[in-house]
């Protein structure tokens, strides 16, 4: 009778969530906090049928599990996610005509769960339904067009986070851009610190206990600390020699921000390269040894194309711990996506703190998505 | 082709090999066997440098191996282990073209070479060529392994326990084929085994070794007739060395031309032992021989087991 369960949580959630939380909140201001909208005004006037993509997944726990019913599911929670954006918006237009311009519709918890349980949803059903990894992301990717549609065709633009959106266009055009760059920047280092070393712990395994004890003691530091920790010491090098300051570097801002994110960066990335080389079977190196490779052959040929699937899950964690720390270097004046929610926390507006936070989590998400794709396709490569 | 001059390798204050000197001529099938640790392994991998003596000089065509850089050395030498060892980011025709690469040989000659290999150990080219190694059965991965280390037409093959591994009856095929390698190519080959059974089939000399010294060394009659001492007695197995001497001899050494008899025949390259077997499981003391051809060609009795060589 029942044929999955994870769907049947998933649903029950979903509900729990339509019952007892707010779909849509509206406020006089944005100091003010919202009243609930009611069902009856978001669904009201034939919108009900916004919903009909529900239907499936409702019945879908009782559904036998073949590869077309996941394909179904997949693109019901995909439409039920955009279709749920667009009510939300609708009603926030509706809402507007009738009130004055400073008033505020924001998403309540409701909306929040049940896209979250439609996400899970959907990527559940990609999981059961296709095995090809490639193919998975590829539709994916296509199932979220509908919600970009949604969001560029501007029907969601009465919101309160579009709103300040729209207040911050540029603002937010440099954010996402100061983000990526501090993240860019941050692998530079990593990469050209992190792999030497992870490739010297797996020669020399004595060096091992006292550099991976260093790398975990920073990694335990809490990272408001360590960059608060480099601020001094960077403000005296530049006042010791100013040429480092007319170059950019200072004691606040991107310099140690990049800083402190390459150190937590080492651990993962010397971990990963270490344990990839460790994992090469010692009888391939023996053969290859044998059969007359040099050191160098044999580490180029044989060893980095049979670590690699493991040095870039490695870089899967590290890219997407950079992406999250960089939000936390806003607070030392590096700037990014942080600044955006650090501005939201200090004056209230709970929306302006989703502005940095959902292209934060939006960027995070593509960068693991991406990475374990890599890191799927190497393993196919090297068996 | 290989010559071992006093040559010893001593790890802190236990020696591994003590004074060994040996000399393998050029189409020798050479297998060095003994219990763990009597240092056959160690005797096999100072040859190609993977361990380096620490005493004597091991000269390779002449000149000694310490006069070559270790990767040329190992470049003109054949190499397969038990472990085997294919890259399995390669496909077949990369792993077997491996060393051939090294020496920086054109492609096309390559392509050829593996066509040529595959067919040898009884791989479909055309069918092999392009899988991954985790797509092929131990035995076939074992014989890519072989192929692998004949393929830059090495003057010597030096094999470490390659058939440990495998099933009875897959190591049995292996062991067939390797012989008719052998007996095709004329190559010089050292085998490390165990495995007694092994040696005698395979080896034209039997080197027996214990506690880092060579205990006896000849052809397999010579060891399983004349044991040097109690030890050698022991490893060859003092019960069955009869059923072992029947193992390294052929039907077509004893039969008699041109008799006959009744029942299913034998093949006349078979061995003594599967006589004795047939004889004993069908409870006779006649069987015919047929040749090569598959026409009669004689033969055999109980009685003719016995007698010695002919």
């Amino acid at each position: 009778m029942l044929k999955n369960r994870v769907l049947l949580l998933l649903v029950a959630v979903g509900l729990a969530a339509a019952a007892g939380l707010a779909f849509v909140t509206h406020a006089p201001n944005r100091l003010l906090s919202g009243q609930a909208v009611s069902w009856a005004i978001v669904l009201g006037a034939g919108r009900w049928m916004a919903l009909l993509p529900a239907l499936p997944l409702v019945v879908g726990p009782f559904l036998p599990q073949s590869r077309a019913v996941h394909l179904v599911l997949a693109v019901s929670a995909a439409a039920l996610a955009a279709s749920l954006l667009w009510l939300a918006g609708d009603v926030a237009i509706r809402l507007a005509d009738t009130a004055t311009p400073s008033a505020r519709t924001s998403f309540g918890g409701a909306f929040w769960l049940i896209e979250a349980m439609a996400a899970l949803a959907a990527a559940d059903a990609l999981q059961r339904g296709i095995s090809n990894p490639a193919a998975r992301i590829t539709i994916g990717a296509v199932l979220i067009l509908p919600i970009l549609a949604v969001i560029g065709g501007g029907a969601i633009d009465q919101l309160s986070i579009m709103k300040e959106y729209a207040n911050r266009r540029s603002v937010f055009a440099t954010a996402v851009a100061t983000h990526l760059a501090i993240v860019g920047a941050t692998l530079l280092p990593t990469l050209g610190i992190g792999l030497p070393l992870g490739v010297l712990l797996d020669r020399r395994a004595r060096l091992r206990r006292p550099v991976f004890a260093v790398l975990n003691i920073i990694q335990t530091i809490p990272s408001i600390a360590l960059f608060g920790l480099l601020i001094a010491p960077l403000a005296g090098l530049v006042a010791f020699a100013p040429l480092l300051g007319r170059i950019g570097i200072s004691g606040i801002g991107a310099t140690p921000a990049i800083i402190a994110l390459t150190l937590y960066s080492l651990l993962p990335i010397v971990r990963s390269t270490t344990a990839g080389l460790e994992q090469v079977p010692g009888s391939v190196v023996d053969a290859a040894t044998g059969m007359g490779m040099t050191p160098a052959q044999i580490f180029r040929r044989v060893e980095v194309p049979l670590a690699l699937p493991v040095v870039v899950a490695g870089l899967r964690v590290t890219v997407v711990q950079a992406v999250g720390l960089t939000a936390v270097a806003a607070l030392i004046g590096a700037g990014g996506l942080g600044a955006i929610i650090f501005q939201g926390l200090n004056g209230s507006a709970i929306d302006l703190v989703l502005l940095g936070v959902v292209p934060l989590v939006a960027i995070a998400i593509t960068a693991d998505i991406a990475l374990k794709l890599a890191v799927t396709m190497l393993k196919m490569r090297s068996g | 082709m290989i010559t071992f001059e006093h040559v010893g390798k001593t790890y802190g204050d236990w020696t591994a090999i003590d004074d060994l000197s040996l000399h393998v001529a050029e189409g020798e099938f050479c297998v060095l066997i003994g219990p763990s640790g009597s240092g056959k392994t160690t005797t096999l991998k100072m040859i190609n440098r993977l361990i380096e003596h620490d005493r004597g000089r091991i000269l390779f065509e002449g000149a000694e191996i310490r006069s070559f850089a270790p990767e040329q050395l190992r470049r003109r030498m054949g190499y397969a282990i038990q472990s085997i060892g294919l890259f399995p980011h390669w496909t077949v025709e990369e792993n077997i073209g491996a060393v051939p690469r090294l020496l920086g040989w054109p492609k096309s000659r390559i392509r050829d070479r593996v066509t040529e290999l595959l067919g040898l150990l009884a791989l479909e080219p055309e069918r092999f060529r392009d899988r991954y190694p985790r797509h092929l059965s131990g035995g076939q991965q074992q014989r890519v392994g072989v192929a692998r280390a004949l393929a830059a037409d090495p003057s010597v093959l030096l094999m470490d326990e390659p058939f440990g591994a495998l099933d009875p009856v897959t190591r049995d095929t292996l062991q067939a084929e390797m012989l008719r390698i052998h007996k095709a190519s004329g190559t010089t080959i050292v085998l490390v085994t165990h495995d007694i059974d092994e040696a005698i089939r395979l080896g034209s000399r039997i080197v027996i070794l214990d506690g880092g010294r060579i205990v006896q060394s000849g052809t397999p009659r010579a060891i399983l007739t004349k044991p040097a001492n109690d030890f050698v007695a022991d490893f060859v197995g003092r019960e069955d060395i009869g059923i072992k001497l029947l193992s390294i001899e052929r039907v077509s050494d004893r039969m008699r031309p041109g008799e006959t008899a009744e029942g299913e025949p034998i093949a006349a390259d078979a061995s003594l032992r599967h006589a004795l077997s047939l004889f004993v499981a069908r409870g006779i003391d006649r069987l015919p021989v047929i040749g090569p051809s598959g026409t009669l060609a004689g033969a055999i009795r109980l009685a003719d087991l016995t007698g010695g060589p002919t």
